[in-house]
């Protein structure tokens, strides 16, 4: 297995589980079960005893192992310098070698197979990859400086829909000059990736980057934060050439060009970082930017933002997979009570996946009176005069 | 017998919060440390006194052992199920339910940890703070509390354990009851005038009952925090270097520190001073105090304080410290455990040269320090040994340095700290007879289906 060398220097000193300000666990599945194995030392410590033939592979290690939302807070906040920026790697290949064992949670082989099938976890046609801009003016890529790349959740999803057509919209008026990336798209892979399917990935981002090549793309904005790392971080060593840039980083730039409406009532907002914008590719201000220069709010913190945020549990392929779902302290129901907590009436979020996850975490906890979450572009649009 | 414990678990905590997974068996069988690995049959987690109560009456019922754990981070392996059993991760008991800022405690649960309390004073009480131990903030109050642990207030408030005021506790024979003023009344201020039960609890390893509520002192967080670190080169003053900084009365923590590495601190003796105030003028007068209590030392040119940046300063201020983890990387090797001797401060020059020749002898990387406990009342010397966890005869080398360790430091009058199945054996050895005797009697009327955590403290 891949990074095995370093198994072993896992102290289990615990750090991972928490946030740097120590206010409550932080790790999304360590968080769900509290067995000590659903931890990041935990999980480094059982991949050790497999290869030592002292723990075999089976369901429940699968389930240990893929539960994990790659969400970077082990990393963020372990005690060991440099040691720690493998922790995910660890974790991809141990995902990987059990996927080469033939083990894995039947949801995560099943979301493999429709990507592999399809190019998409949702097992839909390329073509439609793009249906959610039909019917608008929202125009396709041509020539345009940005080229707007739908994941598969805002492609597929319909609330994910929503939430592309609402980007767009205030891109447009916005004046960003971008157009909708329109062609044999598949799933950015960053979740395949994440979830140790390797060869996959390669396969995702080799036929996207020659795609993208082909239409003559330089720069993408993505809808998605995940989109954004495989494609900034992932893509260049799969030959990808393109600047790539999350749809808040342009936005964040142009909010000058908004017009908004006058006498509006003050909002108390608060801002949940999406752990692939945020812990992944360190932009925790673009979100806030945004907000901030929206009349009437009134940002507000939770005790984890930023570094620090708690992750709603939709990475690392659980958004599909759903293998944190269950309990009373499910990532996303403990981030939607801590956002209620703050006396935020608004849960502003900048991924498809989160805002998903939380909806569905609002509803779970009753608190529908009381919080509603929002895409940061639609809380822009209700403000602004579109 | 299993497939009905867990079953019956699974009735009382929830099935998603019982285990008896070839997994959760494994990583539950040891701890960081050097101890043999001891299998439980289940892990179960807890989430109220009261689904600790049925657990223990179950177990009770069917003679499976009960183990209670916190963040397992002991090192010295309290927490392994030496006989089987069920082991009860406590850690989903971690409200805390609340803090009296006026008489200065907080009254936490069973599964709370040290960080958690930290950044909760931090936000709503922040002129107030704990005795916070150096184990990463994951550890739990009421472990600790339960191995007699010491932190950065212990010069000022002595050992976690003087620290207590009081706690709920459930008996291996299921009652759930109070030790302390919580008993009599709703207030947790302390463990006075009553006969204090406290002491049934605190050092016998999980072996008396489980701790599922504690009451705790909290001290001023000041406004102005400053450190001191003394050097000197023979360690035979330190016992009296001791004596007289902690004879004004102003540190909150000292903790004397000997290490070969960095290179520059190799063969020095250091002792870390921490202390704050309310203001400027009251930090420098405290500064001012502590200084001239070693200026005999300073003015024979013999040792003196060591200049520090504030950079440095702030990084020796930090509360915890993830510096201390980081000693188990010293050989890669992701390992290290620690005898930690309670002792008496004269002995320090002898822990101090023992300490050197057992990590000649077995060739092991050493760390060497102490903690101050109260105004010079004892310390917590400690013998740290890293070792590389991929490596068995480095692990067994740093095994063997321990358990010489424990010899040694017995020998010279001291006890090894939260002290593992083979130093409780040197322990009892040199125990007076009719104490231990008292010891099992006490025990035996507590738990008399001997289910809590066996096979610690028996001959």
């Amino acid at each position: 297995m891949e990074h095995e060398e370093i198994l072993h220097r896992c102290f289990r000193c615990g750090y991972c589980k928490l946030p740097g300000n120590y206010v409550d666990v932080n790790c999304p599945s360590y968080l769900a079960f509290r067995f000590e194995t659903y931890a990041p030392g935990g999980r480094m410590w059982l991949l050790r005893a497999w290869l030592d033939g002292k723990v075999s592979a089976s369901a429940r290690f699968a389930d240990i192992l893929f539960s994990c939302a790659t969400c970077g807070n082990c990393v963020a906040h372990c005690a060991f310098p440099e040691f720690k920026d493998r922790l995910l790697l660890v974790f991809t290949a141990g995902k990987e070698a059990f996927l080469d064992e033939g083990i894995a949670p039947p949801p995560v082989r099943d979301l493999l197979t429709k990507n592999q099938i399809h190019g998409n976890a949702y097992g839909k046609p390329a073509r439609q990859r793009t249906s959610w801009s039909e019917g608008t003016d929202i125009p396709l890529f041509s020539d345009q400086e940005y080229a707007l790349f739908a994941d598969d959740v805002t492609a597929y999803d319909p609330r994910g829909q929503e939430i592309a057509r609402s980007v767009a919209r205030l891109l447009q008026q916005a004046g960003v000059d971008f157009g909708v990336l329109a062609g044999d798209f598949r799933s950015d892979g960053n979740d395949v990736r994440a979830l140790g399917e390797t060869a996959l990935f390669e396969d995702l981002a080799a036929h996207n980057i020659k795609e993208m090549n082909r239409l003559g793309v330089q720069k993408i904005l993505t809808l998605s934060p995940h989109s954004l790392n495989a494609m900034k971080n992932d893509y260049p060593g799969q030959g990808g050439k393109q600047q790539v840039f999350h749809y808040t980083q342009a936005l964040a730039f142009a909010m000058k060009n908004l017009k908004f409406k006058t006498g509006l009532p003050e909002i108390r907002v608060t801002f949940h970082d999406p752990c692939y914008l945020g812990r992944h590719n360190a932009d925790y201000e673009s979100g806030r930017m945004i907000l901030r220069a929206v009349p009437g709010v009134k940002l507000v913190e939770m005790d984890r933002n930023r570094k620090n945020a708690l992750c709603c549990g939709g990475g690392g392929g659980n958004f599909f997979t759903d293998l944190l779902s269950g309990g009373d302290d499910t990532p996303a129901r403990v981030r939607v009570r801590e956002a209620a907590a703050t006396g935020a009436s608004l849960l502003a979020v900048a991924c498809p996946m989160c805002a998903v996850m939380l909806e569905d975490a609002v509803k779970t906890e009753n608190l529908e009176n009381l919080l509603a979450v929002r895409e940061v572009s639609e809380l822009v649009m209700d403000a602004s005069c579109l | 017998m299993t497939a009905e414990l867990i079953q019956r678990l699974s009735k009382i905590v929830g099935p998603r919060f019982v285990s008896n997974a070839a997994e959760e068996l494994y990583l539950y069988s040891m701890d960081p440390g050097t101890m043999p690995q001891a299998y439980p049959d289940a892990v179960a987690l807890p989430k109220t006194a009261e689904e600790v109560q049925q657990i223990v009456r179950l177990a009770g019922e069917l003679k499976v052992p009960v183990v209670p754990m916190g963040a397992g981070l002991v090192l010295s392996g309290l927490t392994r199920a030496l006989k089987g059993g069920i082991i009860l991760d406590m850690k989903r008991m971690n409200r805390i339910i609340k803090v009296n800022p006026l008489s200065r405690y907080a009254v936490v649960e069973g599964g709370v940890a040290q960080g958690m309390l930290q950044a909760y004073l931090k936000k709503y009480h922040p002129t107030l703070k704990h005795s916070m131990p150096d184990a990463p903030p994951i550890a739990t109050m009421a472990g600790n509390m339960c191995i007699h642990g010491s932190g950065h207030l212990s010069v000022l408030g002595g050992s976690h354990s003087d620290m207590l005021t009081g706690m709920e506790v459930v008996l291996p024979t299921c009652e759930i009851i109070r030790t302390g003023s919580c008993s009599v009344s709703p207030d947790w201020f302390g463990r006075s005038p009553l006969p204090d039960l406290s002491g049934l609890f605190l050092g016998w390893a999980g072996t008396t009952g489980i701790v599922t509520k504690l009451g705790i002192k909290l001290f001023p967080n000041y406004a102005f925090n400053d450190m001191l670190i003394f050097v000197c080169e023979d360690a035979d003053t330190m016992p009296d270097v001791i004596f007289r900084l902690t004879g004004v009365q102003v540190a909150e923590d000292m903790t004397p520190w000997m290490t070969p590495k960095p290179d520059w601190a190799k063969g020095f003796l250091h002792i870390n001073i921490a202390f704050g105030a309310h203001s400027k003028k009251e930090l420098t007068f405290k500064r001012n105090l502590l200084q001239a209590s070693v200026r005999h030392y300073i003015d024979r040119k013999t040792a003196g304080f060591l200049p520090l940046p504030p950079t440095q300063k702030n990084r020796f201020l930090k509360v915890p410290s993830p510096d201390l983890a980081r000693f188990a990387d010293l050989r890669k090797g992701g390992g290290f455990e620690y005898v930690g001797a309670m002792m008496a401060i004269e002995h320090f020059p002898e822990a101090y040269r023992a300490g050197l020749e057992i990590a000649e002898k077995f060739q092991v990387s050493y760390s060497l320090g102490a903690r101050i406990i109260g105004a010079g009342h004892a310390m917590m010397f400690f013998f740290a040994y890293a070792f590389n966890r991929a490596d068995d005869e480095d692990v067994r080398r740093a095994s063997e340095a321990l358990d010489a360790t424990n010899r040694a430091v017995l020998d010279m009058g001291g006890i090894p700290w939260k002290a593992e199945r083979p130093a409780q054996v040197q322990i009892m050895e040199k125990m007076d007879p009719d104490t231990f005797a008292l010891m099992t009697r006490i025990r035996a009327t507590l738990d008399p289906n001997h289910i809590m955590n066996p096979g610690n403290w028996e001959k």
